[in-house]
């Protein structure tokens, strides 16, 4: 690590379950990001609105994993966009609705300088590794073109360099002169990572990186970002719908539902007592590591509901196995997270164990199912 | 909930996750015997399929696992006949299913057995939908080729038929085009239009890779329910020993186009021989517990034109051996009773166990 000034965090707003611990790199609050989706018609003057993300605050401190989790849909690639700077937290695509700290300092606060210094230290390595690469390229361009884009290295300090990252995730150097399509899945996304590691990044934002590959060469992949972090002490922000890669890479878990977090913490006290019956339905549904494994099928009716016009106040109030009662607390606004454990908070819901649920009353018999 | 009360006792019988009991029957439906498929490439022969002997039972869940490229797909395409010449040739073996060789059979005869007797779910549902046409069209297709019926009488099996993968709203699903439904809901369809022929045997090639694990589950329980209603064997294709599991009653585990192991599921997981089938047990990660580093296999699956000679593992295989042995090509031995395993000194660290029953 290099000597650097110890960061003020005092501009960034407060949030639960977020502290300035550990230096965060990246610090999200509140953010949005809402889509209109009837742009040529809206009909008598309503607009309806694709909430894809809708309030998301969480910290992601040096050297630790955040991860997001939850069924597709539920706005994990639009958060990481948004850190990314790829997308503008909005919700009518103009206005800026919450904000993102980059090491204590709002992004769009940065100088020339501090944006620069950014964008060389959030870096991403996406889900599909057949079309992340650039076909034509040859594995060392594509390594290299970071460095040709914000460095003065030379032509041959380059492929010097790219060289060395292709070692460090286990590929071969001489294999720099060959093309993506030479190479398997999982050789394809080390090389995404060689290139994500060229600027020596503080934080990488992998979106669904182990999703398309067999499940052994999985097991390869985790085990190499969980060295390179150990060796850099890199920071990420892991997306996955798979609850052990999870479990396996991340310190702390957000579960999003709707766009909504469900349940975030540390990552160990949520699967130690999973408390939202969302968390409990995709353990539930998670395949098991022995055929001796059998656990309580958690059956949620129907399918991920659409993310346009959601309820205003509780989002899970569509999709919850049981009746919504009229003594129920959150239809118009938006729950709060609540504290149920060391580092551990869930929506203030009808749907947690905390509010005194069995969980076996949640357990419903396929034919129920159907209807 | 994610705990050690999750393990089931043994014998212990309360159906937790809705999957049934097992459905496995005596009557053997199918059977390959020494099945060899080779295509001609210009970097030479490649045995994609290279001697595969197995059988599967009524009401039987039989996976096939094995990385990308081992020659499961290419397995499953022999047997539904449907191999490519060329550049691809079934080159030698037998496939029986119920009770007569389908290679021996003119094509039109298998054209009933295919989307019959036999039929294949496959991985990606766009692939096997056609986006121009609606539910109705394509699924009433698939009935009115094995069934000959048209009209109204149609119309309420395609309803019928979507019921029973349990679509909901059947009768408005009908009339909706591929695009206009949700992934799990495609993969459905593609189910109704695979069972729609009441076949003895399913080929599912990896039908649930994309989805999400909701419903994935739910997809796979679908599965379970089909054939404890109709009684089909079921072959299903996976890279995952987790959906192995969950799902199946015997694996038989593939590499470099041939069966290193076969075996009783609780018999692979409890009681693996070949390094190869340790490793792909290993690297599933557990939800279960926090694991330490993950077991990995080193390297990469063959290229099946370029195989070393003798034992395609060795290469990868964690165990010391001598060159040599590597040189012997190896055979599928029954070591136990229904336990196969391959048996090489490189990839088998218990050889010595069982080295009387080869003769190298
Ligand atoms: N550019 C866009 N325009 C309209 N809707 C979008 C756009 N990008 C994403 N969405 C929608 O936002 C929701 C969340 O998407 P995404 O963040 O990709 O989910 P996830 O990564 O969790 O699967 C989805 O319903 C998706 O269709
Ligand atoms: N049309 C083809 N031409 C040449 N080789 C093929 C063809 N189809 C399959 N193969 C070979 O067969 C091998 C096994 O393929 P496949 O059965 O699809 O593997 P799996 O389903 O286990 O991933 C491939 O690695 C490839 O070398
Ligand atoms: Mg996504
Ligand atoms: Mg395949």
């Amino acid at each position: 690590m290099t000597t650097e000034e110890k960061k003020d965090y005092s501009k960034v707003g407060s949030a639960v379950g977020c502290s300035n611990d550990g230096d965060p790199i990246i610090q999200v609050r509140n953010i949005r990001k809402w889509y209109q989706v009837n742009k040529s018609i809206p009909i008598f003057g309503k607009v309806d609105w694709l909430k894809a993300v809708d309030d998301v605050s969480f910290d992601v401190p040096a050297g630790k994993t955040i991860g997001l989790v939850g069924e597709s849909g539920c706005g994990k690639t639009t958060t990481a966009k948004m850190v990314l700077g790829l997308e503008n937290p909005s919700t009518d695509g103009e206005t800026e609705v919450g904000e993102i700290f980059f090491q204590g300092e709002n992004v769009n606060d940065l100088t020339a300088a501090g944006k620069r210094e950014m964008r060389r230290s959030v870096q991403a390595v996406f889900q599909d590794p057949w079309s992340s690469l650039n076909p034509r390229m040859r594995v060392n361009t594509i390594i290299s073109e970071p460095l040709e884009i914000n460095t003065t290295m030379t032509k041959k300090e380059r492929d010097v360099r790219a060289g060395d990252l292709l070692a460090e995730v286990g590929l071969n150097p001489y294999q720099g002169n060959l093309y993506p399509h030479e190479f398997s899945g999982g050789q394809r996304q080390r090389i995404g990572i060689a290139r994500a590691l060229a600027l020596n990044p503080k934080l990488i934002v992998l979106d669904e990186p182990v999703s398309a590959l067999d499940v052994s060469i999985r097991a390869q992949i985790m085990n190499l970002l969980v060295d390179l972090q150990n060796e850099h002490d890199l920071a990420y922000i892991l997306i996955a719908h798979n609850l052990a890669t999870v479990r396996y890479m991340c310190h702390r878990t957000a579960v999003m539902y709707l766009g909504v977090v469900q349940e975030y913490g540390d990552t160990e006290e949520i699967f130690a007592h999973p408390t939202h019956l969302y968390t409990n339905a995709l353990i539930s549904a998670a395949l098991p590591s022995h055929p001796d494994i059998e656990r309580d099928e958690i059956v949620l009716p129907g399918e991920v509901v659409s993310p346009v016009n959601p309820p205003a106040g509780d989002v899970f109030m569509t999709r919850t196995p049981l009746p919504v009662r009229k003594n129920h607390k959150y239809t118009k606004e938006r729950p709060p997270l609540i504290e149920v454990g060391k580092d551990h908070y869930v929506v203030e819901t009808p749907w947690s164990t905390v509010t005194g649920h069995d969980l076996s009353e949640f357990r419903l018999s396929v034919d129920q199912e159907m209807k | 909930m994610v705990n050690k009360s999750d393990i089931k006792k043994n014998g212990e019988s309360v159906d937790r996750d809705g999957f049934g009991p097992s459905t496995v029957q005596d009557e053997v439906v199918l059977e390959l015997k020494n099945l060899q498929t080779h295509f001609t490439t210009k970097w030479g022969t490649v045995k994609a399929c290279d001697g595969v002997s197995y059988a599967v039972k009524k009401g039987e869940t039989l996976g096939v696992v094995g990385e990308s490229g081992s020659g499961k797909s290419v397995t499953a395409l022999s047997i539904m006949r449907l191999i490519q010449s060329p550049p691809g040739m079934i080159a030698g073996g037998e496939v029986i299913l119920n009770g007569r060789n389908i290679l021996e059979l003119s094509e039109k005869e298998m054209t009933k057995v295919r989307g019959g007797e036999i039929s294949m779910i496959l991985q990606d549902p766009m692939q096997a939908l056609n986006p121009v046409f609606d539910i109705n069209n394509q699924v009433g297709e698939a009935i009115g080729i094995h069934q000959k019926v048209k009209g109204k009488t149609r119309w309420n099996k395609v309803v019928d038929a979507l019921r029973k993968v349990r679509i909901p709203a059947p009768e408005m699903r009908a009339r909706d085009y591929p695009h206009q439904l949700s992934g799990g809901m495609r993969q459905r369809v593609v189910g109704a239009i695979g069972i729609s022929s009441n076949p003895s045997v399913i080929i599912a090639d990896e039908p649930t890779t994309s989805l999400d694990v909701t419903i994935q589950a739910a997809y796979l329980r679908l599965l379970k329910q089909i054939q404890s209603e109709t009684g089909a064997a079921i072959i299903f294709i996976t890279h995952d020993f987790g959906i192995v599991a969950k799902m199946c009653d015997r694996v038989a585990v593939m590499y470099a186009g041939r069966i290193v192991e076969m075996a009783d599921v609780r018999e692979i997981f409890n009681n693996p021989l070949h390094e190869y089938t340790k490793a792909l047990i290993g690297s599933v990660t557990k939800l279960e517990e926090k694991t330490g580093r993950l077991p990995q296999i080193e390297g990469q699956p063959p290229l099946l034109y370029n195989l070393p000679p003798g034992d395609a593992f060795a290469p990868r295989s964690p165990l010391k051996y001598d060159e040599k042995d590597a040189l012997i090509r190896p055979e599928l031995v029954e070591v136990e009773q229904d336990h196969f395993v391959q048996l090489s000194r490189c990839s088998v660290a218990d050889f010595d166990k069982y080295k009387d029953k080869v003769s190298y």
